[in-house]
């Protein structure tokens, strides 16, 4: 088992690094405010990569929602579905296309359960908004130019309104 | 059930009167010769309610699904238009959606797509700039905004659309996908087909969950049944159809059968003993039929279970 793998099926000190990145980020707002989204990313988006490549074979849609997935990319679905699996996977859990490597969706169900995120699986995630693609999710997210994880787009609901308080967990 | 919708689509109509809904699957052809679609036409008239077009199904090039929708809709069948998120952009996907609601295509289906990997062009470009679920919600959108996606109105008439969507019950993570059917009822499907059933145990648990979660007071299930033509055909399904689940007491039963007859007689007994089971389970408001290149056989289910002639 890889490291990645390893850490993230064991996703809680991803979990911290990332409120404490959020911390240090909220912190930092005026400064990256200044420098304005494009400058600030210019600055963010190397150290950013250097973490998430690594850990999460990031494929930098600037707008990260590994935290509500379980710590795993959605963006490595070869789909890019951000809003669950698709009817392909395999009845061993593995993906339609890459049949050696479980789907990331099967991984994200799972994982979720074992963050403080686990409701997010329910949320309707708004389509990837290509025009931030490849900047600094950092940045995107504490400038709020992420509709995403910032809950500006109006599609961001959750399933839980049709269920009326039913517990699907 | 709360239908949630006032437009003209044939299968809304239906539901809404509380018949059992009939909706079978049409191929476009691989070719632009449209004779073996006027040919599915005639043999299917007056056997569904509704007529799925697939849209490059297995990601394999056929003609459009929204051509073929319209030449059913002129035959006088009403199509449903599916519209799949790996070949097209918002752009692309709008404009045909447009286009649909010119033609008096009302009913539509929103799918992922299977990957062009899993094709004839694996080489090609695979969109997704949507996934299924913003597809439903962007319908929804130019239905009941009425606007486009980017939130600007669409001038003078709102398209009307009665809004599908899939699911396999099947594939894994089984826990997930009532949990996927809410979120897609949230975005704005109003009806679900699923994949093709033949393990009916699982199923059963799927829609269990379904009638737990109160969906199935909130969209229309329509559950996918096919009759298999020989154990040729099952092993062609369980390796080239993703997400198939056909399990091994399935193969016994074509065991016996030695001649092209017995198989298909036994290929059309299975499926209308798996129909009358899912028929009697608690929320299925349906049947989807889906063959590969069996047409022929849909009449014959269709009449067998009772369900011709169609409201």
């Amino acid at each position: 088992m890889s490291v990645r793998s390893f850490l993230q099926d064991h996703p809680k000190p991803l979990v911290w690094a990332w409120e404490l990145t959020l911390r240090v980020l909220r912190w930092s707002r005026p400064v990256l405010a200044r420098l304005g989204l494009e400058r600030a990313s210019w600055w963010l988006r190397t150290p950013e990569m250097l973490i998430k490549k690594p850990l999460f074979d990031c494929r930098e849609c600037g707008q990260c929602v590994l935290h509500y997935t379980g710590m795993t990319c959605p963006m490595t679905c070869p789909k890019q579905l951000r809003n669950g699996p698709c009817g392909g996977v395999r009845a061993n859990g593995h993906c339609e296309v890459y049949p050696d490597k479980p789907c990331v969706w099967v991984q994200a169900w799972e994982r979720s359960a074992r963050t403080p995120y686990r409701a997010e699986m329910t949320r309707l995630n708004p389509p990837v908004d290509w025009r931030i693609e490849g900047l600094s999710s950092w940045v995107t997210h504490t400038l709020e130019r992420d509709a995403i994880t910032t809950g500006n787009d109006p599609a961001v609901r959750y399933a839980d309104e049709v269920l009326e308080g039913r517990s699907w967990n | 059930m709360e239908l949630n919708y006032t437009g003209a689509s044939n299968l809304a109509r239906v539901l809404r009167e509380g018949h059992f809904a009939v909706a079978v699957e049409v191929s476009p052809p691989i070719g632009p010769n449209p004779a073996a679609l006027q040919r599915q036409i005639a043999e299917l008239r007056g056997y569904a309610d509704v007529y799925n077009t697939t849209d490059n199904q297995s990601a394999r090039v056929h003609m459009g699904s929204l051509p073929a929708s319209i030449m059913l809709k002129q035959a006088g069948l009403e199509p449903v238009a599916q519209f799949t998120c790996r070949d097209r952009n918002r752009l692309a996907l709008q404009s045909d959606l447009l286009g649909a609601a010119a033609f008096g295509i009302n009913t539509v289906l929103a799918i992922s797509g299977d990957h062009v990997a899993m094709g004839d062009h694996p080489h090609a470009k695979p969109v997704y700039d949507v996934d299924s679920l913003n597809l439903v919600r962007m319908i929804r959108m130019m239905r009941d905004g009425p606007v486009f996606e980017n939130g600007e109105p669409i001038p003078k008439t709102a398209p009307d659309f009665f809004i599908g969507a899939v699911e396999n019950p099947f594939a894994p993570p089984h826990e997930f996908r009532p949990v996927r059917v809410a979120k897609k009822v949230a975005a704005g499907a109003q009806f679900i087909q699923t994949q093709l059933i033949y393990n009916v145990p699982r199923f059963r648990e799927f829609m269990a969950r379904i009638v737990d979660l109160g969906l199935h007071e909130k969209v229309a299930i329509l559950a996918g049944v096919g009759p298999l033509r020989s154990p040729k055909a099952i092993a062609y399904m369980r390796a080239e159809v993703a997400g198939m689940d056909i399990p091994e007491w399935i193969d016994a039963r074509f065991a016996k059968a030695t001649t092209k007859e017995e198989r298909e007689k036994v290929g059309l007994d299975l499926c209308c003993e798996i129909a009358a089971q899912i028929r009697e389970i608690e929320g299925v408001r349906g049947l989807h039929i889906m063959t590969v290149n069996w047409s022929a056989a849909i009449p014959q289910v269709v009449t067998a279970l009772g369900l011709y002639p169609r409201p």
